[in-house]
């Protein structure tokens, strides 16, 4: 059996005593495109930073390996360096540091950590050329400030450029459609997909049906009140896109402390 | 509060690297202050009575001045009797004539600082005038400037071999009325650069001149001077280091520069004086008086400064602009953390028509320290059309910091045109996550959000420095946060 990528068991976190996460089970395998949907304050951004390492989150329960390894032991820089990837709701603005020479040390912090030597600033553009191709991206960007005065759609897009260029394991893209026009939803999808490969996966998380057109998931995952109360396949989302969210909930809550509709079963393995 | 606010504001002793002690047997003053150690300092260095007599104007003028208390610093009352006002390595017989004569501990000393003085090592470019406690050290590529016509060299060998070039300019832009601090200097000051750049002479390398604080308990009363004549250039540099002691010493110096028409004089200032601990325990108190006069036409002085040592600092570099079309520019750096305290900004005094003057200022303060601008910006009535341009930034890591920003404006002339932007920000945790979720470590994320945040003040060093000036913030704000 492969070994899985990502797999999260009965974890459990939360933030000043509050739960939010409460008992996620998921399984990713390389290769795979998991999709989570779900309400508004479900607890879905809350688990991309649990996942990246964000600081202030408690985790009270369970387990989360990554390439078999402890995820939770790792600091959040030592997570990136090993191909944990997380393209944010809320990408942050920095001011006066140069969007270009932010890259170029991430990625050189990312060959560094494999042993790979790092590039100069040549090498690194010669490399980033096609993956700003890949994503139409308007060059002027890569001169100013990392985020600073981007548009919403700017943002997000940036953020999947940064992904193309560091080339992480698992990528976690926390609603990146938001905020994106159709063309540049389409742009952007095709870049994803792009970089889809054999040994990687992506978690992609978001309220909209339409972006699963181009991002074709393997299974939608519904996280309500800090639990994963259905899994399915890309058919899943449509039925929520017709029906929302109020016929799972309830069995979410009658369910409760029970373990509940797990996701990790349903996927096998 | 969260746990990552909390690990912002945590910190965690920094080291400094400079903090060495050097083991020479010194020949010192007894403490304390009087006419005597006056005469005592001045008959050491052999110099000529109109000297003397001035230091002694100065030192009569001093006790009638008070310290000034305006400044938004802290510090229990300095005992001016309990110093030591002159303290240099003892020398065999006449002293060294070159510097391969100087004795090998001090040259090891400025190599472990990494400012190699012999001929084979030294820095391509730069020429050094090494200043150890009270004393130069040696100075190098002396002939190679003098086939110019420049002369680089001690205060103290200026006084003998050019005293007519010192009586000249000395005092002249910053009289010893002028402040306590400046009084005090005049008085005792010890050693320090001159130089001299004569008329149409570019000068070929960096100048610089390096202060080391060695002994104990001793004050360091440093006097530079630098006179451009007509269409004359030159970029100078001081840096600074002081071994890590756990009492507070005194360093009070005092710059003058003065350009005439067409000249151009630009100061570069690595402030590193030690800190003190963590504990606000020991550091430098460094109250300086540096001033620039742009006495002809056209003429430019343009400071800048990255000051990351010192318990406190008290330091205004200000331009005279005297000369029509004269240009000044300020441009600087402060950090504050653990404990230090910085009250720094600039004068600029336009005089003359169409004079500008641009000030960028930018605060960074972390841990407990506290960090402010204050400017002044006067415009005479004389001075019409002339411009300025303000901007003061700062930037806080963690909350028990502080930042404050005191700009002086009068404008006495109605065609005058007058800017100020200013801006407090603080390094965010998000910011922070978002570096580190792209494989860069805390601190790597804030030398880098702190490098952007002054690269307008970082891009104005010659380039020689940049590089340590940005390695320098880094280790500054070590352990400041994560
Ligand atoms: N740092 C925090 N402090 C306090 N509450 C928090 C914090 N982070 C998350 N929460 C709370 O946890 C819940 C889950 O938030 P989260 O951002 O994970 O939701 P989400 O599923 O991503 O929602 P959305 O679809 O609106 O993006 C919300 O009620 C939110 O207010
Ligand atoms: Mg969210």
């Amino acid at each position: 059996m492969k070994q899985a990528i990502l797999e999260i068991q009965d974890l459990t976190a939360g933030v000043e005593g509050k739960p939010i996460l409460k008992g996620i089970n998921l399984r990713i395998y390389p290769g795979e495109v998991h999709a989570i949907m779900g309400p508004n304050g479900s607890g879905k951004s809350t688990l991309a930073a649990v996942l990246a390492g964000r600081d202030g989150y408690e985790i009270t329960a369970g387990r989360v390996a990554y390439l078999g390894r402890d995820l939770l032991e790792l600091a959040p820089e030592d997570r990136a360096r090993e191909g944990l990837f997380l393209a944010f709701q809320y990408p942050v603005e920095i001011p006066g540091v140069n969007s270009t020479y932010f890259l170029k040390a991430a990625l050189n912090e990312i060959r560094k950590h494999r042993g790979q030597p790092e590039l100069d600033a040549m090498e690194f553009l010669t490399l980033v050329k096609d993956k700003i191709q890949l994503l139409e991206l308007n060059e002027d960007l890569l001169r100013r400030s990392v985020n600073e005065g981007f548009s919403g759609g700017e943002k997000k897009r940036n953020e999947v450029f940064q992904m193309a260029v560091l080339e992480p394991r698992l990528a976690v893209l926390d609603e990146t459609d938001s905020g994106l026009d159709i063309d540049a939803l389409k742009i952007v999808s095709n870049g994803v997909n792009k970089l889809r490969r054999p040994d990687n996966a992506q978690l992609v998380i978001t309220h909209y049906q339409r972006l699963l057109d181009y991002i074709i998931p393997d299974y939608v995952h519904v996280l309500a009140d800090g639990r994963i109360v259905r899994t399915g396949d890309r058919k899943l989302a449509l039925e929520l896109e017709e029906k929302g969210y109020d016929w799972l909930l309830k069995p979410a809550s009658a369910a409760a402390g029970t373990g509940g509709p797990a996701a990790g079963a349903a996927q096998g393995g | 509060m969260s746990t990552a606010t909390e690990t912002i504001a945590g910190l965690v002793r920094k080291e400094y690297k400079y903090g060495f002690v050097t083991d020479v047997e010194t020949e010192s003053a007894p403490p304390g202050l009087n006419e005597d150690i006056v005469r005592f300092i001045s008959a050491k260095k052999r110099e000529p009575e109109f000297l003397l007599e001035w230091r002694l104007r100065a030192y009569r003028h001093w006790l009638t001045m008070r310290e000034p208390n305006w400044a938004h610093v802290h510090y229990p009352p300095i005992d001016y009797q309990d110093s030591v006002y002159y303290s240099a390595p003892k020398q065999k017989g006449d002293g060294p004539r070159s510097l391969e004569e100087v004795d090998p501990k001090l040259l090891e000393t400025y190599e472990k600082l990494g400012i190699p003085l012999k001929e084979r090592a030294r820095l391509a470019g730069v020429a050094v005038d090494a200043v150890f406690d009270s004393v130069s050290v040696g100075t190098t590529f002396k002939k190679q400037l003098a086939e110019k016509g420049i002369i680089f060299c001690s205060f103290s060998e200026a006084v003998q071999e050019h005293p007519a070039l010192v009586r000249k300019y000395l005092g002249t832009v910053v009289p010893y009325t002028d402040n306590f601090f400046a009084a005090l200097n005049s008085a005792v000051f010890s050693d320090g650069s001159f130089c001299f750049i004569p008329k149409g002479v570019r000068c070929p390398m960096e100048l610089s001149t390096y202060f080391r604080i060695n002994a104990a308990n001793t004050g360091q009363f440093e006097r530079t001077l630098i006179v451009a004549e007509e269409g004359a250039s030159v970029s100078y540099l001081e840096g600074c280091t002081a071994p890590m002691r756990d009492e507070h010493q005194l360093h009070a110096a005092v710059v003058e520069l003065i350009a005439l028409d067409q000249a151009q004089i630009k100061y570069s200032t690595v402030q590193n004086w030690y800190p003190g601990d963590a504990e606000g325990r020991g550091g430098i108190y460094n109250f300086v008086t540096k001033r620039g006069l742009c006495k002809g036409k056209h003429s430019k002085i343009s400071w800048t400064q990255v000051e990351t040592g010192s318990a406190i600092t008290w330091k205004y570099p200000s331009c005279i602009l005297l000369g029509d079309h004269s240009t000044g520019e300020f441009y600087s750096v402060a950090v504050t953390n653990n404990y230090q305290q910085a009250d720094t900004g600039t004068k600029m005094v336009h005089v003359g028509r169409n004079t500008r003057s641009t000030i960028v200022s930018k605060g960074i303060s972390a841990g407990r320290g506290q960090n402010c601008y204050r400017g002044l910006v006067k415009v005479q009535k004389s001075a019409a059309h002339a411009r300025n341009f303000s901007q003061c930034d700062s930037l806080l890591l963690g909350d028990r910091c502080g930042a404050h920003t005191f700009p002086y404006l009068e404008v006495r002339n109605a065609t005058a045109r007058v800017e100020h932007e200013a801006s407090t920000s603080k390094i965010g945790e998000d910011q922070i996550f978002y570096c580190n979720q792209r494989g860069l470590a805390t601190q790597d994320a804030v030398t880098l959000i702190v490098n952007g945040f002054c690269k307008e003040v970082l891009r104005e060093l010659p380039m020689e420095f940049a590089v340590e000036a940005q390695k320098l913030l880094g280790v500054s704000l070590e352990g400041s946060v994560g």
